[in-house]
């Protein structure tokens, strides 16, 4: 029988962590996926706290977790509110249509 | 449970209590509250800039060792303070003119202000993270602020996403921090990393190099660079103004305070990307900025190529450093603020300009600010005796004090590829042929500022004692025990 220990945790959110990392850079359609993978590279950052947490047996890293939960919940509706206005701008959230200024 | 000292956050308590008021104001004014709320943040500003300086005495730290107050945050945070309240000064006639009054926009800055405070007394990685989060999220916004223009909005959305990933990335390290040290307070990391003789477990390392890698997204330093120039040349003038000086002091402050705090026993570690960030910063700084037309655009590059050297007093790690660090972020804080407020003063029929031609000829026009861009200019290229070269002096004395030789030689020589592009602007006053000339009057508020600016510049040339000893005193509560 497999024992889920401390290192799949770590596995597991550093494998979300990097996901959220590609798709920032490597998706080239739309922005709202980016918004997806900022989300994916916080909630990473909450498993790693989480299990770490209760490893160490230290109440402190989800207390952590939870200010991160919040702030990022401000953080999306704040980006989302720059994609609404961007997109009253432009008419579209595809990635390669945010190139306006170069150099 | 015992109840947190409140006296060492009151400045803080206040700002937060006079933009909630404030807040209230606007929202229940029926007619357009802009220019009283303006006003009425700057005397909080400076109010809360007085009681930060009033606020003496030892390092002392609050809220179970969360906030720390010293000498060191009690400078960053006054520089702080007068970058902001210069910043929405500047802001009033041009939200007026562009019709974007609203009030929300000095409340914004008030807030990021906050947060910035927060971030330069945090003694703890939760403390750390919620401040930065509150300076970024009002800074996200700011720059999307004139919502019906297509650069502005797509500076906004650049910032937010790189800054949203560079806070992933430092919250990322600061996980595996904790968990492979135990703790997230400052104070403690420091124990454990002396128990452990600067060679704590490999994944603390990695944290340490994410938190890094975070921290030089926020300053803008190379390699993160890249939303720089993107974002100082999209978001309105004003706000770029306010994102070059207060949120570059804080987020130095910032990284100053981690990186020499809690992993100062680690400073082995971690001191060769510090000296290859500022090295990649210095070069790109002054090369990328000499083919820019775009006046915005290059005082982006030339913050990038600052930031290098304001690295240099971090990677010496002493407290030289950390004081050649703080007397290079005040005089530079006034060379920027003046600079942008010659920028925003470029106007035709009305107009704003950001080209660097629309300057020709303004030595005939407006004799009185070609003087004082070539005052800023002189002074950021670092030319003798002005006060931009001794805030160079200092750091390059600490980086040969230290040791590191190649970084001082480096940054005399990027600093002359920089004079290039610095003296440029000022041949362009002085020698192009006048092409049509500003809109005259200037707004008081700018002149006011362009001449205060350049005096300050002047007289921290002649009398710099003071700036150098303050420094001095806040570099020491750096290092308690040295």
């Amino acid at each position: 029988m497999l024992q889920v220990g401390l290192a799949h945790y770590l596995t597991v959110a550093a494998i979300l962590f990097t996901t959220g990392v590609f798709g920032i850079f490597l998706n080239r359609k739309n922005v709202i996926i980016i918004l997806m993978s900022v989300e994916l590279m916080l909630l990473a950052v909450n498993l790693n706290l989480v299990a770490f947490s209760s490893h160490l047996g230290d109440l402190v890293g989800q207390v952590f977790t939870m200010f991160v939960l919040t702030v990022a919940a401000a953080e999306a509706a704040i980006g989302l509110a720059i994609v609404v206005v961007f997109f009253r701008n432009k008419g579209t959230i595809a990635v390669e249509e945010i190139s306006q200024m170069r150099g | 449970m015992e109840m947190p000292n409140l006296s060492l956050a009151l400045p803080e308590l206040l700002l937060v209590l006079g933009a909630m008021a404030l807040l209230m104001l606007g929202a229940f004014r029926k007619d357009d509250a802009t220019r009283t709320v303006s006003l009425l943040s700057v005397a909080l500003l400076g109010f809360v800039a007085l009681m930060v300086w009033g606020l003496g005495g030892e390092r002392a730290t609050t809220f179970g060792g969360m906030f720390v107050i010293d000498g060191f945050a009690r400078f960053a945070k006054v520089l702080i303070l007068a970058a902001s309240a210069l910043a929405i000064t500047m802001s009033v006639g041009w939200l007026e003119r562009e019709k974007l009054s609203r009030f929300e926009y000095p409340l914004l800055m008030l807030f990021a202000t906050l947060g910035m405070m927060m971030m330069v007394s945090a003694n703890d990685f939760i403390a750390l993270y919620v401040g930065l989060e509150l300076q970024s999220l009002s800074l996200y916004v700011l720059a999307a602020y004139q919502r019906d223009s297509v650069k502005a909005t797509e500076a906004g959305l650049k910032y937010f996403v790189l800054g949203a990933l560079a806070s992933g990335m430092l919250l990322y390290g600061a996980s595996l921090i904790y968990g492979f040290a135990g703790t997230t307070g400052f104070t403690q990391l420091s124990q454990v990393f002396h128990a452990a003789h600067g060679q704590p477990h490999a994944g603390v390392i990695i944290g340490v190099v994410f938190v890094l890698a975070g921290l030089a997204f926020k300053v803008g330093a190379v390699p993160f660079h890249m939303w720089t120039p993107d974002v100082y040349e999209g978001s309105p003038t004003p706000v770029t103004a306010f994102f070059s000086a207060a949120p570059k002091i804080a987020a130095l402050a910032l990284l100053t305070r981690v990186m020499l705090g809690p992993f100062g026993e680690l400073f082995a570690q971690w001191q060769q990307i510090v000296i290859l960030i500022s090295i990649a910063s210095m070069v790109l700084g002054a090369f990328a900025a000499i083919n820019q037309t775009n006046i915005k655009r290059l005082m982006a590059y030339s913050s990038i190529g600052n930031v290098g050297y304001a690295l240099i007093g971090v990677a010496a790690g002493s407290e030289e450093g950390v004081r050649g660090l703080l007397i290079y972020l005040a005089i530079y804080l006034f060379m920027t603020v003046g600079t942008f407020a010659v920028i925003l003063s470029m106007r035709q029929k009305g107009r704003l300009l950001e080209g660097i031609d629309d300057l020709a000829g303004l030595s005939r026009s407006q004799p009185m600010m070609a003087l004082a861009l070539a005052i800023f200019m002189f002074s950021l290229a670092g030319i003798p005796p002005l006060a931009g070269f001794f805030g160079k002096f200092y750091i390059f004395l600490a980086a040969v004090n230290g040791g590191l030789f190649t970084l001082a030689v480096l940054g005399v020589l990027t600093s002359v590829v920089s004079a290039y592009y610095y003296l440029r602007i000022v041949k362009v006053m002085y020698f192009d042929d006048p092409v049509e000339s500003f809109d005259r009057p200037v707004s008081r508020a700018l002149g006011l500022i362009m001449a205060g600016s350049a005096a300050v510049v002047v007289l921290l040339t002649i009398v710099p004692a003071p700036l150098v000893a303050g420094a001095q005193e806040a570099a020491k509560s750096l290092f308690p025990t040295g």
